[in-house]
């Protein structure tokens, strides 16, 4: 138990600032802690939590991927072109649809830094502007608001209407969030697979002469991004109810912070589930908080990117003062 | 005749021929494809463009050649042009003097250093990665940017700025001299220096380097915030040149930065990799960027042919690639 | 379990022969490992042992064998997998674990691996390492991540992985080179208790005396020919280092009374809180003082602590007769002080740069010209003097130093010591990983700096080293210098007696 504590000292410290905030909004506000303004921070960030989930995949796998967020807007285009086009569709053909334009978006990204043995940074910052680039280009940037009906109706999965003021639901995204959550959970701690995928990040080398496939590692680790990727399009489309071309790119940088801020660490071999939704609830309701306190929105990005540099510059603080014994520990 | 060629080699790096080639190729292509290309027009508007990618490449190029990143290299020009035209501005915008500008100037370069000098303290002494470093430090500095302009333009400024933007010596465009001083000094700080050298050795192993007795903790603390002193300056340069700021101005350019380093050879993992290949393909990129324009290409489909250039650099420079090269040339093999 | 009468060998290869671009690693040789064996493969770096070991593995695939027999089965080829299923593993010496996960994982890691998803038996996993680790005789944190623990428990986790996996073959390659004698002498009673129970066990080490000890058999292989197959019953380690090397070697004690010269380096009470205590220590021009201590005795530490790089709870120091207090490693260098560092691979070397920038890389203030820039000209006269001084074999001085083989590398981390005119030169296992030929040339130079007034700090693990290469000799244990010795008067194995009771 012990171990399992010192191993989740970042998710620790995380839920206690992050309790903190909510617990000091509350206080602040009496807007924070109502059914309302909970739900809807939920249902906005349903789609950071699928997108985060599968990212802490492809980092406990060794990787990065900022290529993500914009794939997710290659794919709603795309699918929202072809279910137009076979008129109409249901729930289970956009599943199948977005889900394998993710996973192929995923794997062509994993085919690169296997097949080439190219740093991942540098693949995706080159995929991020292909996608970009030729779905701007072959989309000339016009949004699509003629979506079949299934797909913009909104779905409830919990309602609550207050006596006063407008009814708290839950969406369906909050739902398929919580369904991919709990697979990644499956599949990083409970699936060999996952085993191996922390392994491969820990040790590519050791990994390798365990006879862990590296190729395989690579494609589940991009490849379950992309799945991911592809449901967080199927679902952001859903909440917003149209297409637009250009409004998910940015946003990687936002999930990608989160989950570095989860404890998920570059290089491999570390980061958890807990730790990633911590992540996104903190920047989540950091930005709700400065919102309902009135602050300038513009001051958020500031914020977020302050809170990273003090995260990383406390979390490994321990370390730098432990570096005479960690050279002993070495040797 | 190979013994020359060999120490041309050892001068310019062995990516040079290759990019000349690369190089002249393109000038053929881009010359049948458009009349318009080898006018004086063309290459007096390249002269004027080319500089600021070189910059801002520039800045990008010593944290990689330390095995390092700098994400942030765009926002902090973009937060060092802000600082400069804050300071035009409280001098009477328009109206302000000399003293002035050099005031702002001295005020950019030094926001430009300290935006760097954190990042290379937080690289340094927490052990931090420097993609996240960077990342986290790209955030802040756009969101400030935001707060303090609520996302618009500020203009303004007085005519005289112009001429860095705009003016020219004896035929050369201003700011190609401005940044053929900056690539010849950041040539000789990285190959002639004890701190250039120490930045090579930080980029192969910093332990190792520790041991050998160089200061890596100052080492890194240095590279970044001269990066960031050179991403001032293009914030400089990029004021003059728009003659206004905006946050979020040469955005796209990041990726190009990435691209032009590549092209030029350097190790992305650190320890190898010299100016004047990445000067070279800072050239080939305006080439490619302007021949792109003349013909009429879309900006969006040319933000695509960037990252697929990209892609083909890296996959020419990876292991596959030389191993078909090898199999041409046997007495190549690794040893 | 085996039975070893019906099954006597684990292993025959026949004459086998592997070629790399033309050079013959391996030519003709035979090698046998007989069921239950603890049988020892000695040679000097490069002389074709790991490619042995890759072949038995089947990584790589022989030119030519005129047999290759596994527990008796007669195979054309050895594949991986095949390698594996009949039991056959390699413990490399960086162990290739995972540092992040934990204990029992590591152990159980073979049965994770695979594309077939399955779910993971944590309680499984536990109860199995746990067994396994009971066959060792030992008890570990199996949740504790694996970073946690000490090398030496890491090797056990490397070995129980090996035996999770049913090995009744295993290679292991330098598994003592980072252990403390307290440690590899249990680390040697587990494999005694392998060996009993009928795994077949080679040894790659270049510790001579602890492979008399271990082995019953030693193979001995040089420039990828075989030399012999040898009992280790009478055999002495001169007799075997001539046999690796293929010349005698020769050692013998050289030591000399250095006391009228004058002290370079006097230590009085230095303490480390936590590494070691109260240490006295005076090393005098021209002197060479070996310093014997088995890895965790506090050598490391204190070499550290001499070149400022931990903070002293207690005591000081003084050089050339005034006070040295030393706050980084630079403030030591530029004192007169120089260390060459236990780990030349990762420590002692940047393997990615030239041999010149490694060369000049303590040096560069001298390097420079008017201007201030180091000049190309100055670097090119600094290593060739270099070259000549120590006789170094380099190609070019701008090729990479990883082309270089181990001793000439230390010879190239030696010329960039000697670069900065050092009073006092540190050599912490300067032969670590260094042939058995190519350490006598290394000595050769060290004695003759020594001879040139150099104080030369010795921190060795191997008693011969000490006794035959200082003036004097200290014994440390515990973080104590518990005392000291004259090579001339006490001999080697009263010095071992001393260290090791």
């Amino acid at each position: 138990m012990r171990n399992a504590l010192r191993n989740r000292q970042v998710e620790l410290r995380l839920f206690i600032v992050l309790a903190a905030m909510c617990l000091g909004l509350s206080l602040a506000t009496d807007t924070f802690f109502t059914l309302g303004n909970l739900t809807s921070l939920l249902n906005n960030n349903a789609v950071n939590i699928i997108w985060a989930v599968g990212l802490l995949v492809v980092l406990i796998g060794g990787g990065i991927d900022i290529s993500f967020a914009v794939a997710s807007s290659v794919v709603q285009f795309v699918a929202a072109k072809l279910l137009v086009g076979i008129g109409g569709g249901n729930w289970a053909l956009g599943f199948l649809i977005c889900g394998t334009l993710g996973v192929a978006l995923g794997l062509l990204n994993a085919a690169l830094i296997h097949g080439f043995r190219i740093t991942s940074i540098i693949v995706t910052i080159a995929t991020f502007n292909v996608f970009f680039g030729l779905l701007m280009f072959l989309s000339g940037g016009r949004s699509i608001y003629d979506l079949p009906e299934w797909w913009i109706d909104r779905v409830a999965i919990f309602r609550s209407q207050a006596a006063e003021g407008p009814a708290a639901e839950l969406t369906l995204a909050v739902a398929v969030m919580a369904v991919c959550v709990a697979a990644t959970w499956i599949l990083i701690r409970r699936l060999n697979l996952g085993r191996q995928l922390y392994a491969f990040g820990d040790n590519p080398e050791g990994a390798r002469r365990a006879g862990v496939n590296i190729a395989a590692m690579q494609a589940l680790a991009f490849g379950w991004c992309g799945l991911m990727t592809g449901i967080a399009a199927l679902m952001q489309v859903s909440i917003v109810q149209e297409v637009v071309p250009n409004a998910l790119s940015g946003r990687e940088l936002q999930v990608l912070s989160a989950v570095v801020l989860g404890g998920a660490r570059l290089g491999g071999g570390k980061g958890t589930i807990s730790g990633c939704i911590l992540g996104v609830l903190f920047v989540a309701v950091t930005q709700n908080g400065l919102n309902l306190m009135g602050v300038s929105p513009f001051a958020f990005q500031m914020i977020i990117g302050a809170a990273i540099l003090v995260a990383i510059s406390t979390s490994n603080m321990q370390f730098g003062t432990l570096v005479g014994f960690g050279h002993r520990g070495q040797k | 005749m190979t013994a020359a060629l060999d120490r041309a080699r050892r001068v310019m790096g062995r990516e040079t021929l290759g990019l000349l080639a690369l190089m002249v190729v393109m000038v053929a292509v881009f010359s049948l494809a458009s009349p318009k290309f080898l006018t004086a027009a063309n290459l007096s508007s390249m002269g004027y463009q080319a500089p600021l990618l070189g910059l801002l490449t520039i800045a990008m190029l010593a944290p990689m050649i330390s095995g390092g990143f700098n994400l942030a290299v765009i926002y902090t020009a973009n937060i060092s042009g802000l600082t400069f035209a804050w300071v035009l501005l409280q001098f009477g915008g328009a109206d302000a003097g000399l003293g002035a500008i050099i005031i702002g100037v001295a005020a950019a370069l030094l926001v430009g250093a300290l935006a760097g000098a954190t990042m290379g303290l937080v690289i340094a002494y927490v052990g931090a990665h420097p993609i996240i470093v960077s990342l986290a430090m790209m955030i802040f500095l756009r969101g400030l940017g935001e707060f303090l302009t609520r996302g618009g333009d500020i203009s303004g400024f007085p005519e005289s700025i112009a001429f860095l933007g705009h003016g020219a010596v004896l035929g050369v465009p201003a700011p190609m001299i401005l940044f053929g001083l900056v690539a010849l000094a950041w040539h000789i700080l990285l190959r002639r220096t004890k701190h250039g050298f120490a930045v090579y050795m930080v980029g192969s192993n910093i332990r190792a380097a520790e041991y050998a007795g160089l200061n890596t903790k100052r080492t890194l603390v240095m590279i970044y915030a001269l990066s960031g002193t050179v991403c001032a300056i293009a914030g400089i340069l990029m004021l003059a040149r728009f003659n206004s700021v905006r946050v979020g101005h040469g955005e796209a350019l990041l990726l190009v930065t990435v691209l032009a380093i590549f092209l030029g050879g350097i190790d992305p993992f650190g320890g190898h990799g010299k100016v004047a290949p990445v000067v070279l393909s800072i050239l080939i990129l305006q080439i490619l960027s302007s021949g792109l324009n003349l013909i009429g290409t879309n900006q969006h489909f040319a933000t695509a042919v960037w990252g697929l250039f990209l892609i083909a650099v890296m996959i020419l420079r990876s292991e596959w690639a030389s191993a078909l090269f090898l199999k041409a040339s046997p007495r190549n093999g690794r040893g | 379990m085996t039975d070893p009468t019906a099954e006597p060998y684990a292993l025959r290869l026949k004459a086998v022969s592997k070629v790399f671009g033309g050079a013959k690693a391996l030519d003709a040789v035979d090698f046998d490992v007989k069921v239950g064996e603890v049988h020892c493969l000695a040679g000097e770096n490069g002389c074709g042992k790991s490619t042995l070991i890759k072949i038995v593995t089947g990584v790589y695939r022989p030119e030519s064998a005129d047999l290759v027999e596994l527990f008796g089965e007669r195979l054309e080829t050895i594949t991986p997998v095949m390698a594996r299923q009949k039991g056959v593993s390699v413990i490399w010496q960086d162990l290739a674990l995972f540092p992040n996960m934990s204990v029992a994982e590591n152990i159980a890691f073979d049965e994770l691996v695979g594309l077939r998803p399955k779910a993971v038996d944590y309680r499984g996993m536990k109860t199995r390492a746990a067994e396994v680790l009971g066959r060792l005789g030992v008890t570990l944190d199996l949740d504790a991540p694996l970073d946690s623990l000490l090398i030496a428990q890491r090797q056990v986790v490397a070995i129980a992985r090996a035996l999770m996996n049913d090995a009744r073959l295993i290679f292991m390659d330098e598994p003592t080179a980072s252990l403390t004698q307290s440690e590899t002498d249990r680390l040697l009673d587990i494999v005694r208790k392998l060996s009993a129970s009928g795994v077949a066990i080679v040894f790659v080490s270049h510790r001579l005396a602890e492979v008399l000890d271990i082995a019953a058999r030693v193979t001995v292989v040089r420039d990828g020919r075989l030399v012999g197959v040898f009992t280790t019953k009478g055999m002495t380690q001169a007799r075997l280092g001539e046999l690796m090397t293929g010349h005698l070697l020769e050692a013998g004690v050289v030591a000399a009374d250095k006391s009228a010269s004058p002290v370079v380096l006097e230590v009085r009470g230095l303490s480390v809180a936590g590494q070691f205590d109260d240490v006295d220590l005076s090393i005098r021009a021209g002197e060479v003082v070996g310093l014997v201590g088995l890895i965790g005795a506090g050598r490391t530490e204190l070499a550290h602590a001499i070149m400022g790089m931990t903070r002293l709870t207690s005591g000081e120091m003084r050089l050339m007769d005034a006070p040295y207090r030393p706050t980084s490693i630079r403030a030591a260098i530029a004192q007169g002080l120089a260390y060459v560092s236990e780990d030349r691979l990762q420590l002692g070397l940047l393997q990615k740069q030239s041999i010149a920038d490694n060369a000049a890389i303590s040096v560069l203030d001298r390097l420079l010209d008017r201007a201030g820039l180091i000049s190309a000209a100055k670097k090119e006269d600094l290593i060739s003097g270099w070259v000549a001084k120590l006789g170094i074999k380099i190609g070019k001085s701008e090729n990479a130093i990883s082309t270089l083989s181990g001793g000439n590398q230390q010879k190239i981390v030696l010329a960039k010591w000697l670069a900065t005119q050092p009073k006092l030169l540190i050599l912490d296992s300067p032969t670590v990983g260094v042939d058995v030929g190519a350490r006598a040339g290394i000595f050769r130079i060290v004695r003759s700096l020594a001879d040139q007034g150099l104080g030369i700090f010795l921190i060795t693990d191997e008693v011969t080293e000490a006794m035959f290469n200082a003036d004097r000799v200290l014994h440390m244990a515990q973080g104590r210098i518990l005392g000291q010795h004259n090579p001339r008067i006490t001999s080697v194995e009263q010095m071992e007696t001393a260290i090791y009771a």
